[in-house]
């Protein structure tokens, strides 16, 4: 389904402010495949992510969707393919559009543009039926300005504009993390009860290790922009934060040792 | 002083496809372009030329809008593909255009007044039909003594001014006018959601610069010449009439702020035309007077929203002093 092959990326190369954020990694999702993607800052988890969507292009490595290779294929078009959450609330969505006319933009994701209108009424009735999933009450304000939504409702409204149309592969960055806890967790029900729903191949990156306990088949944690530990299955769903964070701690432990050795 | 009126309402409709060309790439695309002040003269060069060749009117203006929409796809070009700032393309391509259009017209002044143009056309099949009879007759028994030579030309403008109107509206709605006005919005999202930015740009600003350029071409016939130095200024005066409208008539739908820009623009040339009857002022402080005009439409609804909130403040504070007893 997707499959990262070898990928390496360096920024600011032959500064001093060099970063190796991506390190010969390798990573293989089968269909369905719900990974949760956990390290801490500058591991390297929102540059697997930024590869995988083509906002960047690997320096070497390639990737390949549905076994095409797409390294070099520009982020609009890989997009077809591929629905995204940000972080950001503000950045999934076009505040001063209508919430229709938002939802007629995640629909024509994987179709070719025409000079139909956008909204007519039999997607505003689809529409409304994909909003009445959502439990907020979107569906009795389809002509109400995105812009007015607050954020819990407008990362609701992310999440659905870019699952509806059931793309390949699902990217959820941190699009939890900007909101209160009673706001994430129903987001992170949500994410759980549409992944199921649709059977989307989804990788997510998160900083909460609940969230990535409870959710998916299988988890990676990464550091250094190294992939250092890959659960899956049965042995992901025996984990707890506990083992994780000591798993967390062993790994830093031997980075400390390094960190001295080359200090020494 | 009706002569006068009526003259501005007729020119403001004109320019009106102008300030509707300025809205799609200011207020739509988000995207500050002062290629305007350089595809307005285009579009007046390239229809006068061939008029004056000896082609036909109506076939000019097509070959002005067209020469527009090129001109707004090159700023485009140089901004998405050349990364160069949207201001900056934006003037690189309007001071070549200075040296395009002067290629265009050979001098820097056409005069058209000789010559078979849609103006004349309009006002002769107005007068053949018998429609300004009708309309001087109505007005004379309003009790109107100076009278306009001819009310066809009024009602053209309006049609094709409607028509450009709708065009807009409808775009703005479709599939590609969703994703052209997410471009504006938000362009993370939209690339996100498989747009690609740089064309739908690329393709906003040469729609938006065929709108400003039929209105150069329009506003030549209309004037009787083409000149090197009609269109200084024009993209001020473009934004005045997108601000004056939207302040006046709100943006509440995509219809309803396109016809707001259109009645800013018929307003814009009313308050010029009043203004420059005033003793002390002459022509040649008419970019004066558009520059106040826009600061005042800028700074004016900051001024009343903050006197309104310090009003409303004031009334909750004394309610609330009196519940308190």
């Amino acid at each position: 389904m997707l499959t990262l092959k070898d990928v390496s990326i360096t920024f600011n190369e032959g500064t001093l402010d060099e970063k190796k954020a991506l390190q010969r990694t390798n990573l293989m999702l089968n269909s369905g495949d719900f990974l949760t993607v956990i390290g801490s800052n500058g591991a390297g988890k929102s540059t697997l992510m930024n590869i995988t969507s083509g906002s960047l292009l690997p320096d070497v490595g390639n990737v390949y969707i549905e076994n095409k290779d797409v390294t070099f294929i520009p982020e609009y078009k890989r997009s077809h393919y591929i629905g995204r959450v940000f972080q950001d609330p503000m950045a999934g969505t076009a505040p001063n559009m209508t919430i229709e006319e938002n939802l007629a933009i995640a629909y024509s994701r994987n179709k070719r543009r025409t000079l139909r209108f956008g909204v007519n009424k039999k997607r505003k009735q689809m529409f409304k039926e994909y909003l009445e999933t959502l439990h907020l009450g979107l569906e009795n304000r389809l002509t109400a300005k995105v812009g007015l939504l607050s954020g819990g409702e407008r990362q609701a409204l992310s999440l659905l504009m870019a699952t509806f149309t059931e793309p390949n592969i699902l990217l959820l960055d941190e699009h939890t993390a900007a909101l209160d806890p009673s706001r994430a967790e129903m987001i992170t029900n949500l994410t759980g009860d549409i992944v199921k729903k649709y059977e989307l191949t989804t990788i997510m990156v998160t900083h909460n290790m609940q969230q990535a306990l409870d959710l998916g088949n299988r988890l990676i944690m990464m550091d250094k922009g190294q992939i250092i530990l890959d659960v899956a299955g049965k042995e992901k769903n025996q984990l707890t934060i506990e083992k994780l964070l000591n798993e967390f701690q062993r790994i830093r432990g031997t980075d400390m040792v390094n960190d001295r050795a080359l200090l020494g | 002083m009706f002569i006068s009126i009526f003259g501005s309402i007729e020119a403001g409709i004109f320019y009106a496809i102008m300030a509707l060309g300025v809205y799609l790439s200011f207020r739509v695309l988000d995207f500050p372009d002062l290629t305007v002040d350089g595809s307005f003269v285009t579009g007046a060069a390239i229809a006068a030329m061939l008029i004056v060749s000896g082609y036909n009117p109506l076939i000019a203006t097509v070959i002005a809008i067209l020469a527009g929409f090129l001109a707004g796809c090159i700023t485009g070009l140089l901004h998405t593909k050349g990364k160069i700032n949207p201001l900056l393309s934006g003037i690189l391509m309007m001071i070549a255009l200075y040296s395009i259009n002067l290629r265009i017209m050979g001098r820097s002044n056409i005069p058209l007044l000789s010559q078979e143009t849609i103006m004349t056309k309009i006002s002769q099949l107005s007068e053949r039909i018998g429609f300004d009879q009708v309309m001087s007759s109505l007005f004379t028994s309003l009790g109107f003594t100076h009278l306009p030579r001819t009310f066809g030309i009024v009602i053209f403008a309006a049609v094709v001014t409607l028509l450009i109107k709708f065009l807009a509206d409808y775009l703005l709605k479709t599939e590609v006018g969703l994703a052209l006005r997410a471009t504006g919005d938000n362009k993370k999202m939209i690339r996100s959601f498989s747009a690609n930015t740089d064309n739908l740009t690329i393709f906003g600003l040469g729609i938006s610069n065929a709108f400003v350029a039929l209105s150069g071409a329009l506003i030549a016939q209309y004037g009787g010449f083409a000149d090197i130095g009609m269109g200084i200024g024009m993209i001020i005066i473009g934004l005045a009439s997108v601000i004056i409208g939207e302040a006046l008539f709100g943006t509440k739908t995509i219809a309803i702020t396109t016809l707001a820009v259109i009645g800013g623009a018929i307003i814009y040339r009313i308050v010029v035309t009043l203004a420059l009857r005033v003793e002390f002022l002459e022509t040649g402080d008419l970019k004066l007077i558009t520059a106040v005009i826009v600061i005042t439409a800028l700074v004016a609804p900051k001024i009343i929203d903050n006197f309104k909130e310090k009003q409303r403040r004031k009334r909750k504070r004394t309610e609330q002093m009196k519940v308190a007893g």
